[in-house]
């Protein structure tokens, strides 16, 4: 993955010219018509399909020369696949880089929303690995598009009601299915239930790649999004009260739990590194 | 200690990339990437097969780039695919036109042009060969010298293809010649359900030991598809694409290898009589260079898809969307990659869980 020390000129943003422009039509459509899957002729990139290559396609697709790139996986902007993505977009595009969520024009994320509220001149892109809430009702792709069609999501309903008969609670974790503008059934991506919240009239559009199963879809900024939840069983985050980050003291937000081997210290400290790095006054773009 | 919470992750990927390249470069001895192209053919066959990408230059290039890895090589040139600019379709190819090298049937012993062996393993012992460490490269040179010598020029023939000794005889099942122009999975989703030319471009670029494992299920009994191997040719094919600026020129741009399957099944045609007619029905495969149990596994696999059944061959989504190389390696791969935050939502139902 040696771009720079390689002779071979690739074109801006790596994909040809007719991908991105394709890529951009697709994501158009997806806008259009929020939180449904819009299918598209996923392209094939040095990074690994699952990796998040629905999301780079995006990114590679919407990127200009002046944008500012923000790349982030788990929260964070170190992490080996955030770094790779990282490193193969600018090898490509020569954009500027950032970890300040506040200086960034797009944003690629996998599993997290910022903490930083996102304004409206930013975009966000997350990776999909399973962009078909339905996909547990039935395994098969015609099923579940004859089932968003007529919006028949009563086995997805009678999921959350059998976990909460099984456990007294509803147990799902990441990628809590929401409802857009009262018509699509969408996986948010696996991002906690503590970001769920941020995508309901949002300021910032958000773009989901599933490269793998080749679906773009969209929140345009200030749609109606609604986690799944029973009038008796309402809808709740992820429970971080008590808890402080080591590092910068936040509170309220998602934390990554840390257990030190050597001390057996057991810890908190910010999922969003860039967030947390702000705070200490420490944060830096390229 | 996890490689997010930690930071300088940056500098330990560096590192681990520098290791990479030692281990690569590992050895005495150098591999010239010319050896590579000609001294594993069928390996290059299998990378060019599995990219849907016909450059056995480039796929000796990323073998060497990757240590030999089959599923990086493809996923390697996958990738480099991604940044050519589609410029042409290529003219339907017909392999009755094939500059052949081999053809054998399995359902008649004398066909018409007759069986031509070529170069196969299926004849040889699988014996380890101790003498091949000791090969003088000047024997070699004089054997090889000695053996064009003998080679008869080529024959210029058309061999027709078995299968239609049985449409003269009216046995074949008869299918409708589809006109449409052929879908092209790798610039659009795969529709379901799926036309037969996406599923047979689907499997073309299947991983081989995908598609040999779900053909093989099916003639051990999860399916009903047993097939007779009506025809197996190898041979060239000329790639020509139309010229723009006079109608009906073509300009020959190459040759490409390519291996094509007709297996014949039982099929029957419904009659206005008492019983329905006996007929054969034609499975079909075809894929870049010599690959020939991949090809003959695509042929059972296309019957498969066309019968009914409750075998998962028989199921198109359990047999298409599984069998990417890239797709299957690449999403089973990422289940290295940190999952922290899935993780840590988990824990948070589990804890709930004990406090009610």
């Amino acid at each position: 993955m040696d771009h720079q020390n390689n002779k071979q000129h690739y074109n801006f943003a790596f994909l040809d010219e007719g991908a991105k422009r394709e890529i951009r039509r697709s994501i158009l459509k997806a806008v259009a018509i929020p939180g449904y899957q819009v299918p598209f002729g996923s392209r094939e990139l040095p990074i690994g399909r699952g990796w998040g290559t629905g999301g780079l396609q995006i990114t590679l697709s919407i990127i200009g020369k002046k944008d500012i790139l923000k790349v982030i996986d788990q929260g964070s902007d170190d992490s080996v696949n955030a770094v790779s993505i990282r490193k193969l977009v600018t090898a490509t595009t020569g954009v500027q880089t950032t970890t300040d969520t506040g200086c960034a024009t797009i944003i690629q994320s996998r599993h997290r929303v910022p903490e930083n509220k996102m304004r409206n001149d930013q975009i966000m892109v997350l990776q999909v690995p399973n962009p078909e809430p339905l996909r547990s009702v039935s395994p098969k792709e015609v099923v579940s598009r004859t089932l968003h069609s007529e919006a028949e999501y009563s086995g997805i309903w009678l999921r959350l009601y059998e976990g909460i008969i099984k456990y007294g609670h509803t147990v799902s974790g990441a990628d809590h299915p929401v409802m857009v503008e009262d018509r699509y059934v969408m996986n948010p991506s696996p991002i906690p239930k503590f970001d769920n919240p941020k995508l309901h009239q949002s300021d910032c559009l958000y773009l989901f790649g599933a490269g793998r199963e080749k679906k773009i879809y969209a929140v345009p900024p200030y749609t109606e999004v609604v986690s799944l939840a029973y009038e008796d069983y309402p809808f709740a985050v992820e429970d971080m009260t008590g808890r402080v980050c080591k590092l910068c003291g936040a509170e309220n937000v998602y934390f990554d739990e840390i257990f030190d081997s050597s001390t057996g210290e057991h810890y908190f400290q910010c999922s969003d590194s860039g967030f947390c790095a702000r705070r200490r006054g420490k944060i830096g773009g390229n | 200690m996890a490689y997010v919470a930690v930071s300088g992750g940056q500098e330990a990927i560096e590192e681990s990339i520098k290791l990479l390249k030692y281990y690569r470069t590992d050895g005495e001895s150098d591999i010239e990437i010319d050896a590579i192209k000609d001294k594993m053919k069928l390996l290059i066959d299998r990378v060019i097969s599995e990219a849907g990408l016909y450059a056995p230059d480039y796929a000796a290039l990323a073998l060497k780039q990757c240590e030999g890895s089959l599923e990086e090589a493809v996923f390697i040139l996958r990738a480099y695919r991604s940044t050519l600019t589609r410029n042409h379709y290529c003219n339907t190819m017909n392999s009755v036109d094939m500059r052949i090298i081999r053809r054998i049937s399995a359902a008649f012993k004398d066909i018409p042009g007759g069986q031509v062996l070529g170069p196969s393993y299926d004849y040889v012992h699988r014996l380890l060969d101790f003498g091949i460490p000791d090969e003088d490269k000047e024997e070699i040179e004089a054997w090889r010298t000695e053996f064009e010598k003998n080679q008869q020029a080529e024959e210029v023939y058309k061999f027709h293809r078995v299968s239609d000794l049985l449409r003269d005889e009216d046995l074949l099942e008869e299918v409708p010649e589809n006109k449409k122009k052929p879908y092209d999975v790798t610039v659009n989703k795969l529709p379901l359900p799926a036309p037969r030319s996406a599923r047979l471009q689907t499997l073309a670029r299947a991983d081989t030991g995908y598609v040999s494992g779900l053909a093989y299920s099916s003639l051990r009994g999860f399916g009903s598809v047993h097939p007779t191997v009506g025809e197996l040719r190898t041979g060239w094919l000329s790639v020509e694409v139309p010229y723009l600026l006079q109608e009906g020129q073509e300009i020959f741009v190459g040759e490409v290898l390519v291996t094509e399957v007709e297996s014949f099944v039982s099929a029957s045609k419904t009659t206005k009589k008492e019983h329905d007619e006996m007929k054969v029905g034609v499975g079909y495969g075809c894929v870049f260079g010599r690959n020939e149990t991949k090809a003959i596994a695509i042929s059972i696999l296309d019957s498969a898809l066309r019968a009914n059944g409750d075998s998962p061959v028989n199921d198109e989504e359990f047999v298409l969307l599984h069998g990417d190389c890239l797709e299957m390696n690449g999403f089973l791969s990422h289940l290295k990659l940190p999952h922290y935050v899935t993780f840590q939502s988990k824990l948070d139902q589990l804890r709930k869980k004990k406090e009610g």
